[in-house]
């Protein structure tokens, strides 16, 4: 019990953080919108037809996951942040497990992107994209498996990071190339045999496919789009989820003792 | 209730250990202080105990419990109070406590102070008032002075009702008077729940009320007791006398079996006896009579100058 409510107050704590965070409210629901508004019209606008796919609902499903699994990733990253305030000594002499930090933490970033989710879902109403309420089903549930994973990913990076501006100068390296090669604005399926190598390692790519198995499943551009089906992207997510849980907060509470 | 044994700690990279094979024990219910310059060693001391810090070598026991193998355990039996304020500056002074509390498992999870359980409101309302925060203590931590902050971390560490209270350096960028309120705050909570408070400061005036005090430097006990026996053990008591028939004083002063070091002035060991009844012994007209009986800051200040010497 004791556990869980200690998992519970440290959700709880990033969700109000996220209330009273003004800029931080306004910077992670204008970039999202911005990529589908702006990127996700050009593209249609220039490419779409030769394309054979309507890249707008692309670039929508695409920019949907990589907001979610980004926002929960960085978040987990918070806790170097805690760290130089001394917030985390709070935490980490306080009897409740290590995993149970972590777990807590990654929790609370997940439910910090849903309203970020919403608001992207709002702003795919207004652009006109499609969804029925089985597909927003399916997205929401493709949603909530995303934003944990994105912080599992938030853990093993931050278990290799001694500081914030470390990871402020780091991050940008590990994220930029997996926009790319997790295919959230571009189709990867017919990438040169290296990229197509890192493109399989990149974790991002899974959330991207995850998401668009939930959209596409069933329709007729399905095939053009679809990488994996559904149940191979949460098997191996799920194998990296575990992996980068254990091993990351290992590491993690190493680093934290191990000075 | 605390117990140090050979405790050593080198930090990655260092050249030199932190900690250096330190001992020592604190009884229940004592008033501790840990005392010595910056980079002596007491945070890294306060750390370990506290397991945020594994040891190199050594070990720690708190009330039975190992700090490494028993980390968990240790951590519900201590509060700590940091060198810098860990509270959270998002978060209202009620939030920052029941953050604690839900942490320690004092309490059922509820997303808001009313729907918390009436035994937890009716706590954090005694708390406050004994602190003097009553008023403040829904507004948010960042409207805090550094004082209340402290004051806040303080009711925040008695909670769960600690055995040992942990305090780094706490009044460490307070104003005087925030400095007395926090002592007279801490003396009331020793005096009403018996909790061994273990003190880390470099003021040596806040430890002339320990009970005991262990006086570190580079990372070694270089001194351990009351604060008299530290006084008594470490710095000379002497008188200083001068006469102008300086021979005629000299010899008295050996006939009298005085043990005298140096002089003129001749600088006379108490050893036991006290100036009144040196003073009478003396027949020789005395020019100059000078005491000198060491507060603790001398007695800090010799240890000090020795190890760095």
């Amino acid at each position: 019990m004791s556990e869980a409510s200690a998992i519970l107050a440290l959700a709880h704590r990033d969700f109000i953080k996220l209330l009273r965070d003004r800029q931080r409210i306004i910077a992670d629901f204008a970039f999202p919108l911005i990529f589908i508004g702006i990127l996700g019209t050009t593209l249609q606008a220039g490419f779409g037809e030769r394309a054979g796919i309507n890249l707008m609902d692309y670039v929508f499903t695409g920019v949907l996951a990589q907001t979610v699994w980004q926002s929960s990733a960085m978040g987990l990253i918070s806790l170097l942040a805690d760290r130089e305030q001394d917030f985390s000594q709070e935490i980490f002499v306080s009897p409740i497990s290590r995993y149970s930090i972590i777990v807590g933490k990654i929790l609370g970033e997940s439910l910090v992107t849903l309203p970020q989710a919403l608001a992207i879902v709002t702003f795919g109403f207004i652009l006109q994209i499609h969804m029925s309420p089985d597909q927003l089903w399916r997205m929401a549930l493709a949603l909530v498996v995303v934003a944990l994973f994105g912080g599992a990913f938030g853990v093993i990076v931050l278990a290799n990071l001694s500081s914030q501006r470390a990871a402020n100068q780091i991050f940008p390296f590990v994220l930029l190339p997996q926009f790319f090669l997790a295919g959230i604005f571009n189709p990867i399926q017919n990438l040169p045999l290296p990229l197509d190598i890192l493109s399989k390692i990149a974790p991002m790519r899974y959330a991207v496919d995850l998401m668009r198995d939930a959209y596409y499943g069933g329709l007729p551009s399905s095939q053009q789009v679809q990488l994996f089906d559904a149940t191979t992207n949460l098997a191996i997510i799920a194998a990296m989820f575990v992996a980068f849980m254990i091993v990351g907060t290992f590491l993690f509470v190493r680093a934290e003792r191990n000075r | 209730m605390i117990r140090v044994e050979e405790l050593v700690k080198r930090y990655k990279k260092a050249e030199q250990n932190a900690v250096d094979g330190i001992s020592f024990e604190v009884k229940a219910g004592e008033f501790f202080v840990l005392l010595g310059p910056n980079g002596a060693g007491k945070t890294t001391t306060i750390s370990i105990l506290t397991t945020t810090l594994a040891p190199t070598g050594g070990r720690a026991t708190i009330d039975g419990s190992d700090v490494v193998r028993e980390a968990s355990a240790v951590r519900r039996k201590v509060g700590i109070i940091f060198q810098r304020p860990s509270l959270d500056q998002n978060l209202t002074a009620e939030e920052n406590v029941r953050f604690h509390a839900l942490l320690y498992g004092l309490y059922r999870y509820a997303p808001s102070y009313a729907l918390m359980h009436a035994d937890y409101r009716r706590q954090v309302e005694d708390l406050a008032k004994l602190l003097g925060i009553a008023r403040d203590i829904h507004k948010p931590v960042r409207t805090f002075s550094g004082g209340m902050r402290r004051k806040l971390e303080i009711m925040r560490s008695l909670l769960h009702n600690p055995k040992v209270l942990f305090l780094d350096e706490p009044t460490a960028g307070l104003d005087v008077p925030s400095r007395r309120t926090l002592w007279e705050h801490l003396s009331e909570v020793r005096r009403t729940s018996g909790t061994t408070i273990f003190l880390t400061t470099h003021y040596l005036e806040e430890a002339e009320e320990a009970d005991r005090i262990c006086i570190l430097d580079k990372g070694r006990v270089v001194s351990f007791g009351t604060p008299d026996d530290i006084k008594r053990d470490l710095v000379e008591d002497y008188v200083l006398v001068d006469a102008d028939d300086r021979s005629g004083l000299s010899d008295e002063l050996a006939r009298l079996g005085y043990l005298t070091s140096g002089g003129p002035p001749f600088k006379l060991q108490l050893d036991g006896h006290s100036v009144h009844s040196i003073l009478r012994s003396i027949e020789t007209p005395l020019t100059v009579v000078k005491t000198h009986t060491p507060s603790l800051e001398d007695a800090y200040l010799e240890i000090v100058s020795k190890t760095s010497e």
